[in-house]
């Protein structure tokens, strides 16, 4: 018994970090109906900007925080200089998803040319061998800050949405963006900066996945497609959705890898999508898309 | 892009005399280059053809259909596996290539089902999905996958005494026209005009009388029976196959080829798969700026030339055509 609860201990943990990465995602769907496929590769990028910036001794918390920034800005930086041109020019929805494709490319090589393809380890001031005995279960140092982080993150950003007037703004142009932009909302800033704010939470999604595994150029593929997965599950249109989406995944594939078989702990996610799209395709907590003839 | 003026200069393959005069140029240059070049160049060929033929399959699901996969790593594991597989029981490799595109069209067949249900970004994940999940069945799974050796596949022996490479041009240049003049065929059709219909609207498409369901699943099956195909042929002229030959980044390769080609054209897929091929071989000191040079090509030419490499193709035939006016 007390194994299970480990399982979902551990899982919880992970699942936070799904989470944070199906924000990102499920914040730049909602507002532009995009599928940014370059999020995990931006995450790698802020990642890297770390590890170098610790290599020039700037300590843990000013290298993180440049970090963060920076996978911001080249996402805002996509977006003003990528996306913006190609709306201008009329570009198809399918269009923009595949231009993130493309930027995700370019990111993957310039990283893999910059920070060599070589698995590095990541310097973290949490460590994943000191543990804490909770009642029967063993939690890691690691694991702990992991889940409280992803947590308090969520929570703030759930207060930037819902409780500020940028929140507001934010909501109103996903819901309708001309009407926005007639209520004269800076739509192109306000998108900008869900861009930036997408990225932001990606970066402390990476830079917490980094000690967990080791940093290479590639690192962020499976847990980008894993907050794929958790975004699709709760519902792509719906940000509490991610949230859930992410435990819940979290939870499910570390009692599959547990119970089950460890091999099929990676599969499961892509399992979940395919069932979820062919049975429920708005999610657990998104609203059905009705198109009108 | 020409004026077609009737239904039979419409079946036409080649319109104008003096296209007739490269395309015909560019079949006898493909004949006799084994003979007058490198055995490098003529593998490099080799890789080209087979390829195409999986940019021409995707081309028809996503420049004709409209409807977009990621997932033909899968497809292309799947065809290849299966005629691992039939070579490993003795099957002769007819049958076994076409089992290998008729395995893949059948689980093609499968994967279009959400496509009746799902559209654009969701139906990309759907597939993606199923990519990345065939992936890990084939890498974890040591019966499938013929476990830490791989699997051997015997090379057809050459005939007429020919050079095994040269050989392999030819055998692979057959079925690679073979194929592009089944896709010409397609989409000249009542089938390439649903498939097209499917992609502009698919609701006008359904009131005009195109069976929904019939021509999106026949769209995944087709592309993925050529993508099978393209498998097969790919591990017979390796000789071993291994899970790792058909990873996500396989799938974005294929996917790259189609959109930097060019969509809805045949031609320009064949160019695609030209440029996917030889832009590792002129970066071969630089493998990591491979994926640059794709995504840098992406972004341009969906902003600047949505046709693709076919467009600037296109452009400049018509500039030669009216030459001294514009």
């Amino acid at each position: 018994m007390s194994e299970i609860f480990q399982y979902i201990m551990s899982g919880l943990a992970v699942g936070s970090l799904y989470a944070l990465v199906a924000l990102g995602i499920a914040l730049i769907y909602r507002s532009t109906r995009i599928l940014n496929f370059a999020h995990g590769d931006i995450t790698t990028a802020g990642t890297f900007f770390a590890l170098t910036l610790m290599g020039f001794k700037l300590g843990y918390a000013l290298s993180y925080f440049l970090a963060i920034i920076f996978g911001s800005v080249i996402a805002m930086a996509f977006y003003f200089a990528v996306l913006v041109p190609a709306q201008r020019r009329e570009s198809t929805n399918l269009g923009q998803i595949i231009l993130t494709l493309g930027f995700g490319l370019i990111l993957q090589g310039l990283i893999s040319y910059f920070g060599g393809t070589e698995p590095q380890s990541f310097p973290f001031p949490l460590s994943d061998s000191k543990t804490f005995n909770l009642g029967a279960v063993v939690v890691s140092e690691l694991s702990l800050g992991t889940f409280a982080v992803g947590i308090i993150a969520s929570l703030l950003f759930y207060l930037l949405v819902q409780k500020t007037r940028l929140g507001l703004a934010m909501r109103a142009v996903s819901e309708n963006l001309q009407a926005a932009q007639t209520m004269s909302i800076p739509t192109r800033k306000i998108l900008a900066f869900s861009w930036g704010l997408a990225a932001l939470l990606g970066v402390i999604a990476g830079l917490f996945l980094a000690p967990a595994l080791l940093l290479d150029p590639f690192f962020m593929l499976e847990p980008f497609l894993k907050g794929f997965a958790a975004a699709i599950l709760g519902g792509l249109n719906s940000l509490p959705g991610a949230i859930v989406g992410g435990l819940i995944l979290g939870v499910a594939e570390s009692l599959a890898g547990g119970l089950v078989s460890i091999a099929f702990k990676n599969t499961l996610a892509f399992l979940i999508i395919i069932l979820v799209l062919i049975f429920r395709p708005e999610g657990l907590l998104g609203k059905e898309f009705i198109e009108r003839v | 892009m020409d004026l077609i003026e009737s239904y039979k200069e419409e079946l036409q393959l080649v319109r104008k005399p003096w296209s007739r005069m490269w395309v015909a140029a560019l079949l006898l240059f493909l004949l006799i280059m084994p003979w007058i070049t490198q055995e490098y160049i003529v593998y490099i060929a080799t890789i080209i053809f087979i390829y195409s033929i999986g940019s021409l399959g995707q081309n028809l699901l996503i420049g004709y259909t409209g409807q977009i996969s990621f997932g033909q790593a899968a497809f292309l594991a799947i065809g290849a596996f299966t005629f691992g597989h039939c070579s490993r029981f003795g099957i002769p490799w007819p049958i076994g290539l076409i089992a290998a595109g008729l395995a893949a069209g059948i689980f093609g067949l499968i994967v279009g089902i959400p496509s009746l249900r799902l559209k654009g970004p969701y139906l990309a994940i759907a597939t993606l999905g199923f990519g990345i999940a065939v992936y890990q069945i084939f890498a974890n799974s040591d019966t499938l996958s013929g476990g830490r050796m791989g699997l051997i596949i015997n090379k057809i022996d050459p005939v007429f005494g020919l050079d095994r490479s040269i050989f392999n041009y030819y055998f692979n240049l057959i079925i690679a026209i073979l194929f592009t003049l089944l896709t010409y065929n397609i989409i000249s059709s009542y089938m390439g005009r649903a498939f097209i219909a499917i992609r502009d609207n698919d609701i006008a498409a359904e009131v005009i009388g195109v069976n929904l369901m019939r021509y999106k699943l026949l769209s995944f099956a087709i592309s993925s029976f050529y993508t099978g195909i393209q498998g097969g042929l790919y591990g017979l002229l390796m000789g071993y196959l291994e899970p790792n030959m058909f990873t996500f980044m396989e799938a974005v390769t294929l996917f790259v080829a189609v959109i930097i080609g060019g969509l809805a054209s045949a031609a320009g897929s064949i160019m695609g798969a030209a440029f996917v091929v030889l832009v590792p071989q002129f970066f071969s000191g630089f493998k990591e700026m491979v994926p640059v040079v794709y995504g840098t090509a992406i972004l341009l030419i969906l902003i600047f030339e949505p046709l693709g490499l076919n467009g600037i193709w296109l452009k400049i035939r018509l500039y030669f055509r009216n030459w001294p006016f514009r």
